[in-house]
């Protein structure tokens, strides 16, 4: 999209009916790194590539537990998305306090979109936040994974990745999430890291360049170890040529056209992770 | 049993406003609560009684109430502070179910909110003069509790109310087990509530019980229980007092 006349304010619409500021926040979401969740009937796994500015500094957290029951992992602004978990997490503590039972996620990501987001295209002192949400959490109808869009929209679905190069990941999540539902946790976790392979482009899959947390039935919110991390990666990176050969192709035709953000990380401004 | 706390800042009149919107004491007041878990859920008598002070002025009032799909609330105490709590939890089940999501507020979630605001009035000194008993059932489980008028709170396989504590607690202690069926409950229930018609003076022989298990909440037409009163003690009652005292 080209700079137009309709940009300049969230409140302002366009003669086709968009809201061009909103539009430009989506952009945001997608120059940060990328972030994947996954769910099966009672799991939901997120990932997340570690980016750090330079070879000096440590990498931005991306993922925030919000209760033990509940974890988020961002893409775009992170400062905006420190401020939305810091929301959630009041909510959710909220509610824990008043009626000692965990919120269910369904209720949590509602109030995000509205009170959080929405608002935030329709005021004219605001801006949209820029930063997209994967809120993942188990409640007593399942386990669920939701997007909440700077937009306010919130879409829920089995598995989905959002940031550069997502469409990678997407493209392999495609393929399989007809089998998470059923999905063993190992399974889950081990599928979460290809997925996240699929984004590096052909970089090396080391355990220092993923964070991968996990929640489900009996098993809090917490994040896995490097340990962990290395040892799923080592059960398919001795065979990466056999099974993933097909799929390494098609990652690689799919990424290239498409990710306008992915093209130079240098191009990324500082804010964005 | 004044709540008045003195407030010098020379305003007399404003005092005289503030002072009176304050629960002070209760008016008509409702009696005990008994509840006990059974095999299928809860079992709640009370009887029906609305006192005045020392008379028994209102003869059909219900103390016991549904909440949601899976909670029943009994009151003891001030019977406009538990219309006020009705309408409380009116507005919380409402909002819970214009979520429309599946998810739905459990016994256990009730009782919190509850513990919540009668703790919270109590701070502010303006008590909600009850004592309530929560019970419900969700997804197989049972739950029972009570939160008293200054936030006082706990769960426990049977719990009472006022009189009750004192005279249906101790043979609920000697007689309750787990798995009671639902005919032996009622006639545990019937025992105590018996107890409490002999002994509580705010106590009259119209009861109700409700019953709540995972198909919902029933609650009984009101009924009597059958009175002995030819014991030889109560015959010539005053044969031992010689004079006035």
């Amino acid at each position: 999209m080209f700079r137009n006349q309709y940009d300049t304010d969230v409140t302002t619409w366009s003669p086709t009916g968009r809201l061009f500021q909103v539009e430009y926040a989506m952009e945001a979401v997608k120059q940060g790194s990328a972030a994947i969740g996954l769910r099966s009937r009672s799991h939901v796994v997120l990932a997340s590539v570690n980016k750090a500015q330079s070879e000096l500094s440590s990498h931005q957290r991306k993922i925030f537990k919000v209760d033990d029951h509940i974890g988020v992992a961002i893409a775009g602004l992170t400062a905006d998305g420190r401020v939305l978990s810091r929301y959630m997490r009041s909510e959710s503590i909220n509610h824990s306090f008043t009626y000692e039972s965990p919120l269910p996620v369904g209720r949590l990501v509602v109030r995000l979109a509205d009170k959080a987001q929405q608002v935030c295209t329709q005021r004219s002192w605001k801006r949209p936040y820029g930063v997209g949400l994967l809120v993942g959490g188990l409640d007593e109808s399942g386990a669920h994974l939701y997007y909440n869009c700077p937009s306010g929209n919130y879409f829920e679905y089995q598995a989905f990745a959002i940031g550069s190069r997502s469409q990678a990941a997407k493209t392999y999540l495609e393929r399989r999430f007809e089998s998470f539902n059923e999905s063993s946790r190992e399974d889950l976790i081990k599928d979460a890291i290809l997925a996240i392979r699929e984004t590096l482009q052909g970089e090396t899959l080391k355990s220092s360049l993923c964070t991968v947390s996990v929640l489900g039935v009996d098993e809090p919110f917490h994040f896995l170890d490097q340990e962990s991390i290395q040892k799923v990666i080592d059960t398919f990176e001795k065979v990466p040529e056999e099974e993933e050969d097909g799929g390494e192709a098609e990652a690689e035709a799919a990424a290239a056209p498409t990710e306008q953000g992915g093209a130079g990380d240098q191009d990324v401004a500082p804010m964005e992770m | 049993m004044t709540f008045t706390i003195p407030i010098d800042n020379g305003d007399a009149l404003k005092n005289a406003e503030t002072d009176s919107q304050r629960t002070l004491y209760p008016y008509v007041t409702g009696t005990s609560i008994v509840a006990i878990k059974y095999k299928d859920g809860v079992l709640m008598a009370s009887d029906m009684g609305g006192s005045y002070g020392s008379t028994l002025r209102y003869k059909n009032i219900e103390r016991v109430k549904a909440i949601g799909k899976h909670s029943l609330l009994g009151a003891s105490g001030e019977i406009s502070d538990f219309q006020e709590i009705l309408r409380y939890l009116d507005e919380l089940v409402l909002n819970d179910n214009m979520w429309d999501d599946g998810n739905s507020l459990g016994p256990k979630e009730v009782h919190n909110y509850l513990t919540r605001v009668m703790y919270n009035r109590r701070n502010k000194f303006n008590p909600l003069w009850n004592t309530l008993v929560l019970g419900g059932v969700k997804n197989g489980q049972s739950y029972l509790g009570m939160v008293s008028m200054i936030g006082v709170s706990f769960e426990d396989n049977h719990v009472a109310t006022g009189f009750g504590n004192h005279l249906a607690r101790p043979i609920l202690r000697d007689e309750w087990h787990a798995d009671l069926s639902f005919e032996d409950g009622v006639k545990l229930l019937e025992k105590c509530m018996r107890v409490l018609l002999y002994r509580d003076r705010s106590a009259i022989n119209k009861l109700q019980i409700a019953k709540i298990t995972e198909e919902g909440v029933t609650v009984s037409q009101p009924y009597s229980l059958k009175t002995f009163w030819e014991f030889q003690a109560f015959h010539n009652p005053t044969a031992g007092a010689q004079g006035s005292w």
